[in-house]
C-alpha cells in the first residue's frame, strides 16, 4: 500500500476523533479564561455521551439525533451549573471537585448504561454528508468533505469562539475576570455571573464532546467510553496556551495520537521483527499529554492570573 | 504544635462536616435510585445487612477496608503536602504486578521467610516509582499532578493489560489455549496469613493500622512531616523558611505512591494470590474518597475507610439481590467528593470567625506565623 492510500484512510478518522476533544476543549478555554478549573469535563463527556445515545437509539427514544444532542447539551449545562455552584458560590477546591464530578458521571452513566440498556446499545446517529462539489476533489474531499455535522459545527466553533473571546464584550469580561477578579468587579463586571455562564458553557460543550463520540464518531456506548479524553482535553487547553485556534492544533495531534492502532496497522509497523502489541500503542496517547504538559510550562504568559481561586468581594 | 489527640468545638465542626455531607450524598443518592424505579430504603437497608448483618458481613467489610485505609493513608501525605494525588489507582496496579512478577521470579530462590516482607517492599518501590514520576514533574517543571497522574493510570492500565495478555501471562492459560490474561499464582510462602478462616481477613489489616499510626507519628511528630505540612500550608512562606519545597512536593508523592503500591502488594498477597485483569479496579479513587472523609488525617482514615469498605460489601449485595448494578457506589462516591469539598466552605468561616473573636480578644501575639488550616488541601 502506498503512502498516499494510507492518509487517504487515516486523515479522514483522524478529523473525526479530533471533534470530541475540540468541543471539550473549547468549552474548557472559555472556564479557564474565567478563572475556573472544570476537572469533571470527563463525567460530564460520559453523561453526554450515553444521554445521547439513548435518546437516539431504539432501545431508548428512538429520537431525532438531534433531539440526543441536545438532551446531551443539556446534561453537560446542567452538570456544569452544578459545579459552578460548588466551585464559584461554595468555593470549593477546583480540582477535587471536578475529580467528584467525574466519578459522579462514570458511576452514573455506567448505572443508567446497565439499568436502562442492559449493557449494550448501539444508534444510527449522525451520518456522513457529502459538501456538494467540495466532497469530490480526489483525497481532500474524502478527508474533510465527506463528515458529519459535528465535525462541521466544531470546526467552524473555532473562528467563532476566537472571535468572541478576542473581539466582543462578553470575551472581554471574561477575560477580565479570569486576569483580575477585583478589577473586574470594581468595574461593575459580576464576577460571579461571568462564571457560572462560562462554566455552564462548558459543560455543554462536555456533554456535545461525548455525544459526538457515542452518535457521530461511533455508533455505540460503552462503560468509561471517553477514557480520559475528558483530561486529555484540559491538557490541551495548557497545551493549546489558552487560544482555541492553537487548541484545534493540539485536538488534531491527539487525534492522531489516538489513532496509532489504525496507522501502524495501515503501515504494518514492525518493530524487532514483530508487530507492537496494541496496549503499547493506546499508551501513547496518555505519555504525549505528559510530554505536552512538561514542555508548555515554558508558555504560560496567556494563563489566567486567577486561575482556580475564588473570588470573595473585599479579600482578593 | 497543638496535639491533634485533644478536642474543641472546631474540632466538633470540622469533623461533623463530612458526616453532614455524606448524609446529603446519600439523601441525593437515594433520589437517584428512586428516580430509576429502585427503592432507596430498601437499597439502602440491603447495602447495611450486606456490610453489618453478621459476622461474615462484618469480617467482609473488614477485608475491603484493608486496602482502602492504607491507600487512603498515603493519600494524606500527598494531600497534606498541597499535591493532589489522583494517581492511587494506577499506584496499586503497579504495585501488585512488581509484586507478583518479585514473588514468581524470586519465589524459589530467597529464604521462605523473606519473601512475603521483601515481596510487600518491591510494591511499596514500584508505586513509588509510579509516583515518583509526577512528583518530579511537578517539583521540577509544576506540571499540574492531577493531570500527569491521571495520565499515569491509563498507562499502568494498559501495562496491566498488557502484562497480564504477554510477558506474565500464566502458562496454564497459554497450555490450555484459553489465554485468560492473567499472571500465575505466586508461591505460598508470599502469601499473608488469613486471621479468621474461612473469612478472607488477613494480616493486611494490621499492616493498615500500624501505617495509618506511622503516618501519623510521620506528620505530627517528626520535622520530615513538618516540613511536608508546612509546604502543603504555604509555600511561599516554606521557602524562606529555607525549606527544600520540590524536595517534600517529590517526596510526598513518592510517600503516598508507595503507599498505595504496597496496597496493591497486600491485595494479591492476602486474597488473590494472582492478579488478573480488573484487578483492584476502583481502589485507588475509592482510597482518595476515604481520605478526603477521614479529613486527611491517617487516624481518621481508619473509621473512614471502615465506611467505605461496608459501602463497598453493601453495595456488591445490592447488586446481588436487588440487580442494583455497583457503579451506583461509584457515582454516591463522586457524590461524596463533592459534598465533602463543598462542606469546607462552612469548616472555613467557623476558623475565620474563631480568628476574629481571638484578635478582637487579645492583641496580637509576636509570633502569628502560623497559617490557618486550607481547608482540604
Amino acid at each position: 500500500m502506498n503512502f498516499g492510500d494510507v492518509l487517504a484512510q487515516a486523515l479522514p478518522l483522524t478529523i473525526l476523533f479530533a471533534t470530541p476533544y475540540l468541543f471539550a476543549a473549547l468549552g474548557e478555554v472559555f472556564v479557564q479564561r474565567s478563572g475556573v478549573l472544570n476537572l469533571g469535563v470527563e463525567g460530564m463527556m460520559l453523561m453526554g455521551a450515553f444521554t445521547a445515545i439513548y435518546a437516539v437509539s431504539s432501545k431508548g427514544m428512538g429520537a431525532d439525533p438531534v433531539v440526543g444532542l441536545l438532551i446531551a447539551a443539556g446534561v453537560g449545562g446542567l452538570m456544569g451549573l452544578a459545579m459552578a455552584f460548588v466551585s464559584v458560590t461554595l468555593q470549593a477546591e477546583q480540582g477535587i471537585s471536578g475529580i467528584g464530578f467525574t466519578l459522579f458521571g462514570l458511576g452514573l452513566s455506567s448505572l443508567l448504561f446497565k439499568l436502562l440498556a442492559g449493557g449494550v446499545i448501539t444508534a444510527q446517529g449522525f451520518q456522513p454528508i457529502h459538501i456538494p462539489f467540495l466532497s469530490d476533489i480526489p483525497v481532500i474531499g474524502k478527508i474533510l468533505f465527506q463528515q458529519n455535522i459535528l465535525v462541521y459545527l466544531a470546526f467552524a466553533l473555532v473562528p467563532i469562539l476566537m472571535w468572541v473571546l478576542n473581539r466582543t464584550k462578553w470575551g472581554l469580561q471574561i477575560r477580565a475576570v479570569g486576569q483580575n477578579p477585583a478589577a473586574a468587579d470594581s468595574m461593575g463586571v459580576n464576577v460571579a455571573l461571568v462564571r457560572y455562564a462560562t462554566v455552564i458553557f462548558g459543560g455543554i460543550m462536555a456533554g456535545i464532546a461525548g455525544a459526538s463520540l457515542s452518535i457521530a464518531a461511533t455508533p455505540i456506548f460503552q462503560e468509561n467510553m471517553t477514557e480520559g479524553r475528558g483530561f486529555i482535553a484540559v491538557a490541551l487547553v495548557y497545551f493549546g496556551g489558552w487560544s482555541p485556534f492553537r487548541v484545534m492544533l493540539g485536538a488534531l495531534l491527539f487525534s492522531i495520537a489516538n489513532n496509532l492502532q489504525i496507522w501502524a496497522q495501515i503501515l504494518n509497523v514492525e518493530i524487532a521483527g514483530s508487530t507492537i502489541p496494541p496496549n503499547l500503542l493506546i499508551m501513547v496517547p496518555y505519555i504525549l499529554t505528559i510530554a505536552v504538559l512538561v514542555f508548555t510550562r515554558q508558555r504560560k504568559q496567556n494563563e489566567p492570573a486567577a486561575l482556580t481561586k475564588p473570588f470573595q468581594r473585599g479579600e482578593n | 504544635m497543638k496535639s491533634r489527640l485533644t478536642f474543641s468545638r472546631g474540632d466538633l465542626v470540622v469533623a461533623l462536616a463530612p458526616i453532614v455531607a455524606i448524609l446529603l450524598a446519600l439523601v441525593a443518592g437515594g433520589v437517584l435510585l428512586l428516580m430509576l424505579g429502585a427503592d432507596p430504603i430498601q437499597a439502602y437497608g440491603t447495602m447495611i445487612d450486606g456490610a453489618f448483618g453478621s459476622q461474615a458481613a462484618l469480617l467482609r467489610t473488614l477485608t475491603r477496608a484493608t486496602p482502602l485505609l492504607i491507600i487512603a493513608v498515603g493519600i494524606c501525605i500527598a494531600f497534606r503536602a498541597g499535591v493532589i494525588n489522583i494517581g492511587a489507582e494506577g499506584q496499586v496496579f503497579v504495585g501488585a504486578i512488581t509484586a507478583v512478577s518479585f514473588s514468581l521470579g524470586l519465589g524459589a530462590t530467597l529464604p521462605a521467610i523473606l519473601l512475603a516482607p521483601l515481596t510487600l517492599l518491591a510494591g511499596f518501590l514500584a508505586g513509588a516509582f509510579w509516583g515518583a514520576i509526577p512528583g518530579y514533574l511537578k517539583a521540577r517543571f509544576d506540571v499540574n499532578e492531577i493531570l500527569s497522574t491521571v495520565m499515569m493510570n491509563e498507562i499502568a492500565v494498559q501495562l496491566l493489560l498488557y502484562l497480564l495478555s504477554g510477558p506474565l501471562i500464566d502458562p496454564a492459560q497459554v497450555a490450555a489455549g484459553s489465554r485468560i490474561p492473567q499472571s500465575a499464582q505466586i508461591p505460598e510462602a508470599s502469601w499473608l496469613a488469613r486471621l479468621a478462616p474461612p473469612s478472607q481477613v488477613h494480616v493486611g489489616l494490621f499492616i493498615g493500622l500500624a501505617m495509618a499510626v506511622v503516618v501519623y507519628l510521620l506528620l505530627w511528630r517528626t520535622t520530615i512531616g513538618y516540613r511536608i505540612r508546612a509546604v502543603g500550608q504555604n509555600k511561599n512562606a516554606s521557602r524562606y523558611a529555607g525549606i527544600s519545597v520540590p524536595r517534600y512536593l517529590m517526596l510526598a508523592l513518592v510517600l503516598s505512591g508507595g503507599l498505595a503500591g504496597l496496597a496493591g502488594a497486600v491485595e494479591l498477597q492476602g486474597i488473590n494470590h494472582r492478579v488478573v485483569e480488573g484487578f483492584a479496579v476502583g481502589y485507588g479513587f475509592s482510597g482518595i474518597v476515604v481520605a478526603l472523609f477521614g479529613r486527611l488525617h491517617p487516624l481518621g482514615a481508619i473509621p473512614s475507610a471502615f465506611l467505605f469498605g461496608a459501602l463497598l460489601v453493601g453495595a456488591d449485595k445490592m447488586q446481588r439481590t436487588m440487580q442494583v448494578p455497583s457503579a451506583t457506589v461509584t457515582a454516591l462516591q463522586g457524590l461524596i467528593v463533592i459534598f465533602v469539598v463543598s462542606s469546607d466552605i462552612f469548616v472555613r468561616r467557623y476558623n475565620a470567625r474563631r480568628t476574629a473573636r481571638a484578635v478582637k480578644a487579645a492583641p496580637p501575639p509576636a509570633e502569628v506565623n502560623q497559617p490557618a488550616p486550607e481547608g482540604v488541601v
